[in-house]
């Protein structure tokens, strides 16, 4: 019989962080991916913002939205994407018949996006404070609370999307790239919610990101810490994950009751 | 017990059972995959799982794997339901000709992803382990997209024989391969399931490698049993020289 090593939960999560450290490190494409975008985003509304500062004190939110934005689209992508790189490859069977369960599946791939989003934003944070003077840290102790709450909503649309990829195989690839877009709109990045037509204001009050987007304005504002956004933030995230999280498994349990796991094999 | 069971070194281990499935139906829709199938596979046995395209064959294994849930009936391994119970998938490995492993990633690499997802201690260790029981040691560092099939092959056995499976469950492990590969490949299998003891349920479509490896078969046609044996013994129940001819008879609904 084989050695097996206690926390078996914990070491099939990092099989999956391993997975995506070894991808990393063998394609360079990813680098790419990781500091590009983020970079293009910035230089893109970084001149945005010195053209604005000009005509309105509200320029120095942009940098911010952009790369907390940035930060929730990156966290959605971690978790579908990953499921995504299974898909490619042929190996979602090798993985689903291993002893690993889906819970653990979702941890793994939400741990390595939180690595990536660190490394990411990082790089985003340097960026804007060298060449435009933003320094996101002036948020202070909210910035914490605020990047969880934002990281959270892009884990569950991370879920959803998985979720549905399950169902519907590769023809929804498409959502794992821009579930986030969707509720781009609605999050209220750029603009407060008070912006939108009176019957989109409701739904967007809904959406976790719209109330970190308003404490961040706060915060920025100098009115001091937004503790009832982070608060409704928060509690929003959690039902956004319970809800995904059901939905996922009622996919899952779906998919194996009609054999679809089998098509990626295929 | 035929000759090739006895050459298989076939012994008393197969008092344990390991795989036991009772009843297993699985309906998609209208259509019957499997109905009412039961067999069960004892401690060494090397089982082939035989029939056409679309008998039912690669929904049972899926069905052992918990891929695939089934409609009704059971399956026990080692007494756990993987359906309920998802340690008991521990215990099980399986390769198949239909799936791949991430192409940008070393063999050592794709290896020692699995090896954390069965939760082995010493990762590394056992890869290399595993690669040397198969005779390849070399291929760690390759990448596996410059893998011929052949050696994709041996290397998605590694990945199978990882965690030393009581159940090594093989789908048409050598489908695609030229005879040449597919010889190497049946060799290997046939040491490495002496030599630890496998108990190993394998389909494929090519009946000398059954009639070869096998120490009994269980003939599915349209997602049923319709008989079960030493590779002798069933082809001397259709009357038949070999088993492919038996096959034959058998899809082609010939008395």
């Amino acid at each position: 019989m084989i050695e097996v090593a206690r926390g078996g939960s914990f070491l099939r999560m990092m099989a999956i962080l391993q997975r995506q450290a070894f991808l990393y490190r063998r394609t360079f494409h990813r680098w790419l991916d990781l500091f590009y975008w983020p970079l293009v985003d910035l230089v893109l509304f970084g001149f945005i913002q010195l053209y604005i500062q000009r005509v309105s004190h509200v320029a120095a939110f942009f940098l911010g939205a952009v790369i907390l934005w940035d930060l929730l689209f990156r966290s959605q992508q971690a978790v579908s994407v990953g499921f995504l790189e299974d898909v490619w490859s042929r190996n979602v069977l090798n993985v689903w018949a291993s002893p690993i369960r889906p819970a653990e599946y979702i941890g793994g791939t939400i741990i390595s996006g939180v690595i990536r989003v660190v490394v990411g934003s990082t790089f985003a944070v340097l960026i804007a404070s060298t060449f435009y003077h933003f320094n996101l840290m002036t948020v202070g102790v909210a910035l914490a609370p605020l990047v969880i709450g934002l990281a959270a909503m892009g884990w569950a649309l991370g879920i959803f999307a998985t979720a549905v990829m399950l169902r519907f195989g590769e023809g929804a690839e498409p959502l794992a790239w821009a579930l986030a877009f969707v509720f781009q709109p609605i999050s209220a990045v750029f603009y407060p919610v008070s912006v939108l037509p009176g019957p989109l204001q409701p739904v967007a009050r809904a959406v976790p990101a719209s109330h970190a987007f308003a404490g961040l304005r706060t915060v920025l504002n100098g009115g001091g810490f937004p503790g009832r956004a982070i608060a409704i933030t928060f509690l929003l995230d959690v039902i956004y994950l319970f809800v995904c999280s059901m939905f996922f498994a009622w996919m899952l349990r779906q998919v194996r009751s009609r054999g679809l796991l089998s098509r990626f094999g295929e | 017990m035929g000759n090739c069971t006895r050459a298989l070194g076939y012994d008393e281990r197969m008092t344990t059972t390991v795989l036991d499935v009772r009843n297993l139906t699985k309906r998609f829709g209208d259509v019957i995959a499997v109905d009412d199938v039961s067999f069960e596979i004892g401690g060494g046995e090397m089982v082939g799982l035989v029939g056409q395209n679309g008998a039912g064959k690669s929904t049972t294994i899926h069905m052992v794997l918990g891929l695939t849930t089934p409609s009704s009936g059971s399956i026990t391994i080692l007494g756990r339901d993987p359906h309920h119970d998802r340690s008991a998938l521990q215990q099980v490995n399986f390769s198949a000709a239909y799936t791949s492993l991430p192409q940008t990633l070393s063999v050592e690499e794709n290896l020692i992803v699995f090896a954390r997802l069965y939760g082995l201690r010493k990762p590394r260790r056992r890869v290399h382990e595993v690669l040397e029981l198969l005779g390849v040691p070399h291929f760690a560092p390759m990448r596996t997209r410059s893998l011929s099939s052949g050696q994709a092959t041996l290397v998605h056995i590694a990945k199978a024989l990882l965690n030393k499976p009581r159940l090594l469950l093989l789908d048409e492990p050598t489908a695609s391969l030229d005879p040449d590969a597919a010889d190497r490949t049946r060799g290997v299998l046939r040491r490495v399931s002496i030599d630890e003891g496998f108990t190993t349920l394998i389909t494929s479509h090519n009946m000398r490698e059954v009639e070869e490896m096998c120490h009994r078969i269980i003939f599915i046609h349209r997602g049923r049993v319709v008989a079960t044996g030493s590779p002798a013994e069933v082809t001397a129940a259709y009357g038949s020289p070999d088993l492919e001819s038996a096959f034959l008879r058998v899809t082609r609904g010939e008395p």
